[in-house]
């Protein structure tokens, strides 16, 4: 759109690719424009993956063309496709952590004689490559010293060679705050503007909005359409589910009244809550909402006792719980779902089974005494695999071998398995598919029904609207709003999202 | 995530000999391979040595490095080090030994006492690992060297450095050189810390939580796991695991020596790793550790036996253990092959 001729800098037909049992790309057509943010969207296991890959130059296709500026290549590996303007930054960034920006950015060409790399001159390329994206980063700091976003930039700028014409970027903002994803957005309309063809992977509907000129829906390794980059959301869900959006949550029980979770003037010893009081009720869905940083998150670790409180009082089912370890308060029927699955929730490298039956081994249902039952504890992790839909439902594959859809609906059923009063939610679809998502919806209000106070702490505005009775906004550490059904609408939340002067910007 | 192994794995026609051999390798990993080949070598090498007897008698003299591979192993597990395990071997040797030669009354009350003291001390010498580890939050790599210097100065400080004789005869006849059922005594204590062990980490729930702190301490907290307690659980036993060896090796020696067991800390790590254990923490067999061990030990008798200079036993060791190394990363990433159905 923003180039008049739509000079189109890749084009690929009909590109195949099977694996022994699956075919992850079945006849694929795909076009990129000079100067233009184009999405692939689609479930995890839709065949974005595979397609960049390709395009990347990684893997080799089983059938299709491809063709760069009007010519058909063959992409002999990463190092071809790179040779014809093709760079692709994946999620795990290829940056030396104890090494400098310049360092980095020169790495593979270093400037130098007889094998002597001259400092000088590494030092002044790498600020060049730096102004030309207006970057403030300083070319000596140590990456390891950098933000994710900040190394998001270095990994981008990395990417941008002199030849660049098909830019690929990989879900980029998925551990990035919101301020860091903005800086990331202008840089990708810096690069468009500069007449570089972006394909751009993401799962999250804001970005699409802000950045899509057209968008490319994969769904079971088939294309289903390309569509401008004004489509409504729900058409766009639709398209990459086949299903309507409102069937994604399911209707909400009657609330309860009896409060089981009551925090009053509750404050974390470093400032990121301060005077928090809420509560939450028998069969009622809770939601906190609030901006990347508001408090959302830690005031639900401080009930966990993830956090140190400074002052305030938690009491649970009538009994002080204020400054108690985690597995005191899951004595007391709480559960909490941590939003950093890989580093809070899962053992990665141990058998599924392990990491789902952990909080619960305790159990009569799973050991007598200290002496684990190891035929119950399977057919425990195995039956819950299966209600929670994983696909394979093997509790002996190791954790790191799920995608991460799979790992998240592992750990809610997990959560679930306990038989707790309280669920602390903390983002529960984060980094997951819509398919994922149903499941995970479903799973939630089942527990309200079935009489148990649930919390859900989430970014995604969608779920606060669709999924709670009741809502808390969190804004700078304090809550500046609670909500009850009717009032539960996109502005009002926004309005006490931004509160304190905070200038007006686009929420995910 | 499956973009990583895709683009590290090409892909491969399934059924072809590669792929079967790939999918046996993912399996059983690599020591067994290296087991047959060093069986082989050496029993061309050297009539004598695949005999029962030259089996046994290696087993015997190794019994005590297996039981050391096994304390080290628990703590591998729980995602640390134990680079004291000589220092323990060594201040052990020296304690049981005093507390023998101290005694006055009948034999066997002298070595129970002995191998009582010696144990206590294995264990408090874990405690003192496992508490600076748990509670005060000191890099284990680093605990431990420290320990190692404060234990092994302890044992030279005991004895001044000569060692410690007047044990009684029974204490090496029993647990030195004798048997039942024509099997060693060392041998079968040796496999019965194997089999307590396993009972521990697979059947217990202590166990289980060893493995998930070496997993991922952050997700084991969150899970209710009582980290503290589990590390010094590790540490402890990694200490009394250590003092049988070394109560075992004293006997042997018919003295207690306050500088043996230098070169344990590498040994004990080498078999663990050879045997597949991972040095990140929570991943690992019994047996894999017990098969480390026992590989050493052949390694080492198979070269005495064709008389093979000792130096170049060591030069052999260390390619092992880096090769070892290797083929375990080539493993995990074939693994992730097989996973996605591509071998």
């Amino acid at each position: 759109m923003t180039d008049p001729d739509h000079k189109v800098v890749l084009r690929v037909r009909g590109l195949t690719k099977k694996y022994p049992g699956v075919t992850a790309l079945d006849g694929v057509d795909f076009e990129l424009r000079k100067g233009e943010v184009h999405v692939l969207f689609g479930e995890n296991g839709a065949g974005k993956s595979t397609l960049i890959s390709i395009i990347s130059g990684a893997q080799h296709p089983d059938g299709g063309t491809i063709e760069v500026n009007g010519r058909p290549v063959h992409l002999a590996g990463v190092a071809a496709a790179r040779g014809l303007g093709i760079s692709a930054v994946f999620q795990e960034f290829s940056l030396m952590p104890t090494m400098t920006v310049a360092e980095n950015l020169v790495m593979g060409a270093e400037p130098g004689r007889f094998g002597l790399i001259n400092r000088r001159r590494v030092r002044r390329l790498a600020q060049e490559r730096l102004d030309e994206f207006d970057f403030h980063i300083s070319p000596d700091r140590l990456v390891e010293t950098l933000s994710r976003a900040e190394q998001q930039m270095v990994e981008i700028a990395k990417a941008f060679r002199p030849e660049l014409s098909v830019l690929i970027l990989d879900e980029p903002t998925a551990s990035l705050t919101e301020e860091e994803s903005e800086r990331l957005f202008s840089l990708v309309e810096e690069a468009r503007g500069r007449g570089i063809g972006i394909v751009y992977i993401t799962h999250r509907m804001a970005e699409i909005r802000r950045l899509a000129n057209r968008v490319t829906v994969l769904r079971d390794g088939k294309l289903i359409t390309t569509v401008p980059g004004g489509t409504p959301d729900d058409e766009l869900i639709n398209l990459m589910t086949g299903r309507v959006v409102e069937d994604l949550y399911p209707e909400l029980p009657e609330p309860g009244t009896r409060v089981v979770l009551a925090a009053r003037d509750l404050s974390t010893f470093d400032g990121a809550v301060r005077n928090a009081t809420f509560e939450l009720r028998a069969g009622e869905i809770v939601g906190f909402a609030g901006l990347m940083g508001s408090g959302k998150s830690t005031a639900a670790r401080a009930c966990f006792g993830l956090e140190r409180v400074d002052s305030g009082t938690l009491t649970i089912d009538g009994a002080d719980l204020t400054r108690a370890r985690p597995a005191r308060v899951m004595k007391a029927g709480v559960v909490y779902l941590p939003s950093d699955r890989k580093t809070e929730g899962l053992l990665l490298n141990r058998p599924l089974r392990e990491t789902v039956t952990l909080p619960w081994l305790h159990r009569g249902s799973i050991s007598s005494g200290p002496v684990l039952r190891p035929g119950r504890e399977s057919a425990v992790a195995g039956d819950m695999l299966r209600r929670m839909k994983l696909s394979p439902p093997d509790p002996e594959r190791t954790a790191d071998s799920y995608s991460g859809g799979n790992q998240q609906k592992g750990l809610l059923g997990r959560a679930l398995l306990g038989d707790c009063s309280t669920y602390l939610l903390d983002e529960p679809t984060v980094g997951v598919d819509v398919g994922a998502r149903v499941t995970i919806y479903d799973q939630i209000v089942e527990l309200a029904r079935q009489g148990n106070a649930v919390l859900v702490i989430s970014s995604e505005l969608p779920e606060i609207l669709h999924l709670c009775h009741r809502v808390y906004v969190f804004a700078h550490g304090t809550i500046t709003a609670e909500l009850r059904q009717d009032d539960i609408n996109e502005q009002t939340i926004l309005r006490h999202m931004m509160h304190w002067d905070e200038p007006a910007k686009e929420i995910a | 995530m499956t973009l990583q192994s895709e683009v590290e794995v090409t892909a491969r026609p399934r059924g072809s000999v590669i792929s079967y051999a790939a999918r046996i390798f993912v399996r059983i990993g690599v020591l067994p391979i290296l087991v047959v080949i060093a069986l082989i070598t050496f029993s061309l090498m050297s009539d004598n040595f695949l005999t029962v007897d030259n089996i046994h008698s290696a087993l015997r003299q190794n019994s005590y490095i297996i039981i050391a591979t096994l304390g080290q192993f628990v703590v591998l597990l729980a995602g640390g080090f134990d680079l004291s395990i000589g220092a323990i071997t060594a201040l052990v040797s020296v304690s049981t030994a005093m507390a023998m030669s101290s005694q006055t009354g009948s034999p066997l009350s002298a070595v129970v006492i002995g191998i009582v003291v010696g144990v206590l001390v294995g264990m408090a010498c874990g405690l003192l690992n496992g508490l600076g580890v748990a509670s005060l939050n000191i890099n284990p790599f680093i605990m431990t060297l420290a320990t190692a210097s404060v234990f092994s100065g302890l044992a030279l400080m005991l004895t001044s450095g000569v060692p410690v004789s007047g044990l009684p005869m029974e204490f090496s006849d029993w647990l030195g050189y004798g048997s039942v059922f024509g099997i060693g005594i060392s041998i079968w204590l040796a496999l019965l810390a194997a089999v307590v062990l396993w009972v521990l980490l697979t059947l217990t729930r202590p166990g289980r939580h060893i493995y998930s702190v070496g997993s991922s301490p952050r997700a084991a907290r969150l899970s209710g796991v009582n980290e503290f307690r589990t590390l010094i659980l590790a540490y402890v036993t990694a200490g009394a695991l250590a003092a049988v060896g070394a109560v075992l090796l004293t006997a042997r020696l018919e003295t207690g020596e306050a500088n043996i067991g230098a070169s344990l800390p590498l040994q004990t790590i080498a078999a663990a790793v050879i045997g597949g254990v991972s040095l990140r923490g929570g991943a690992g067999r019994v047996l894999d550790a017990v098969l480390g061990a026992v590989f050493i030990g052949i390694v080492a008798n198979g070269m005495n036996l064709a008389q093979i200079n000792s130096y170049y036993q060591m030069i052999v060791t260390g390619v092992v253990l880096a090769l070892a190394v290797v083929a375990d990363r080539l493993r995990t990433r074939l693994a992730s092959a097989v996973y996605a159905g591509k071998v």
